[in-house]
């Protein structure tokens, strides 16, 4: 079997539309995914029939959407294989959870402790885990990577030690595209850290396939609904029952509590008490029918969809005078991040632009990681399941008027 | 290549009719712009809101003020050139007189100098008018 790319492509109306007169070849995946018209219609359905505030009872159509609300909070659990619908939390995107998580922390970190996280973080999961550590007097322990852009595990195993309380790392790379052997570096930890509690930020993870917490064994686990083909503002944290039962609450108000009095409070149960306020209802069905969306593909052919557009694009750039691809990390997903000779990325990505070709240009919320690699920023194109290897070729010959242009 | 004038810009610009043959025109223009050393390209004369590093050093010349400014993005430079044909050696109550975004959509390069636009044309407009009110 493999991907029908075709079919998947006339599921997302955005793709046939143009930009600057040329057909839009949209290679900006890393940054959000289209959505197809599946997830399209979920939100307009829920808002055209059904949309009530949820958790509140007393009639028909918040039993309703209550009912849409939970369910999707299922999708969620089956999808990522939870022990429990209540490990999952609602947020507004990867952003949140991992706040969620480094705020809890800044009040259990105790002077001396250290926290562990990579080079390659997104400022995501770097600036809350360096700004936690600043609170609470804890040393950030920051693992190198490779020059090829993968992480140094030896280093990894080595930072690792007793008076590690915490590491944060990502899943994939955004900037890079890295694969970290997530489950194999969390053995690591559990062997050496025994008291520590592991984050993965899976913002670019969660849409490659075959996410399964328990199996890897982490804590917590976030990722966002945008990049896996949901709707904006709506998010996912993962969490162990017996490490959220009693995790500090972040926002307190309405739907969180079990009691309140004018002086005093109480908390309520999983998943309630870490979700203040009124959720995002439509995102919570928009993002659960993403992943019933989703689900339906074979993973094993999306996963060889993706190398295929990969390695197309390192083949063709490997000839393409000029071009350094930055990171070349053995495993990787499809996040082709380069530079050229005497161009700046600002400038490919505005030359791409007026040919109808989205890219991102820039640090990628990455600065550190920028500077460890010794560039400003880079150009990346960013793959995603329903792009071509015609889309490749555009890319390429796009770069060369870009090139042409610039000399 | 010395700079040329608003006008000229205008008259050039507007005689091209196709993308290519424009941003051709911004990119020359860009390379023609006199570079800053690297001892001018300070943080503190870095420019704020810029996407693309964007320099700028700024002095007092007789009653004009004179205005050098760079990039390490070519079209942007381009772009500071236009700008520059617009601000560079005029008096305060000139710069503080021309209206830049009218100019920009007549080279119909509006999406540039919108609040939007993260490669800070606007920033150093405002930064620009900013001096010149201050003079
Ligand atoms: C690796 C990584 N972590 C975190 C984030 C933040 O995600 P969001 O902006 O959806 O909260 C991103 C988004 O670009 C990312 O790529």
């Amino acid at each position: 079997m493999s991907l029908d790319v075709q079919a998947l492509r006339a599921e997302f109306p955005i793709l046939s539309r143009e930009v600057h007169g040329k057909p839009l070849v949209y290679l900006d995946n890393a940054a959000t995914t289209q959505k197809p018209q599946a997830v399209i219609d979920a939100l307009v359905d829920f808002y055209s029939t059904c949309n009530s505030n949820v958790h509140r009872g007393a009639h028909y159509l918040s039993d309703e959407a209550t009912r849409r609300y939970e369910h999707a909070r299922t999708v969620i659990a089956e999808f990522i294989h939870a022990n429990a619908r209540e490990e999952v939390i609602w947020t507004s995107g990867t952003t949140e959870s991992i706040n969620i998580v480094a705020k809890g922390m800044a009040e259990r970190l105790q002077a001396g402790d250290e926290v562990v996280v990579t080079e390659m973080e997104h400022h995501a999961n770097l600036v809350t885990w360096q700004q936690a550590c600043k609170h609470a007097g804890a040393v950030l322990r920051v693992v190198p990577i490779l020059d090829n852009g993968a992480l140094d595990e030896a280093a990894f195993a080595s930072t690792v030690n007793s008076a590690t309380k915490f590491v944060a790392m990502p899943h994939v790379s955004n900037a890079l595209g890295t694969v970290n052997a997530v489950q194999a570096l969390i053995q690591v930890v559990r062997k050496q850290a025994p008291n520590a509690l592991v984050l993965i930020d899976g913002a670019q993870g969660i849409a490659h396939g075959n996410v399964d917490v328990q199996a890897l064994d982490c804590d917590f686990y976030a990722f966002s609904g945008h990049k896996l083909f949901g709707p904006t503002g709506v998010g996912v944290l993962w969490g162990r029952r017996s490490v959220l039962e009693d995790w500090p609450v972040w926002l307190t108000g309405g739907e969180m509590i079990a009691t309140v009095s004018y002086q005093d409070a109480t908390w309520g149960a999983l998943p309630n008490r870490l979700e203040a306020g009124t959720p995002n209802i439509a995102g919570a069905i928009g993002i659960a029918a993403a992943v019933t969306w989703f689900q339906q593909l074979n993973v094993a052919d999306v996963q060889a969809h993706e190398q295929a557009l990969l390695q197309a694009a390192v083949e063709r750039g490997a000839t393409f005078e000029g071009l350094k691809l930055i990171g070349n990390a053995p495993n990787k997903i499809g996040v082709y991040s380069f530079n050229l000779t005497g161009a700046h990325p600002a400038d490919l990505g505005f030359l791409l632009d007026r040919q109808g070709i989205a890219i991102r240009t820039g640090d990628h919320c990455a600065q550190p990681l920028m500077d460890r690699l010794g560039v400003p920023g880079t150009a990346r194109a960013s793959f995603s399941i329903y792009n071509t290897l015609d889309e490749v070729e555009l890319l390429f010959r796009g770069l060369e008027k870009a090139r042409d242009m610039l000399a | 290549m010395k700079l040329p004038t608003t006008s000229e810009i205008i008259d050039d610009i507007e005689f091209l009719d196709d993308w290519e043959s424009r941003y051709q025109y911004i990119i020359d223009l860009g390379k023609a712009l006199p570079p800053l050393t690297e001892q001018e390209r300070v943080p503190e004369a870095k420019v704020k809101g810029c996407q693309s590093d964007v320099w700028m050093h700024a002095e007092k010349a007789g009653e004009q003020l004179r205005f050098r400014v760079d990039s390490d993005a070519v079209i942007v430079r381009g772009l500071l050139a236009l700008v520059m044909a617009a601000y560079n050696e005029k008096s305060p109550g000139d710069i503080l007189a021309f209206d830049v975004d009218q100019y920009f959509l007549t080279l119909d390069l509006e999406r540039h100098i919108s609040p939007t636009r993260g490669n800070g044309l606007r920033a150093i407009v405002g930064k620009i008018r900013e001096l010149a009110a201050a003079a």
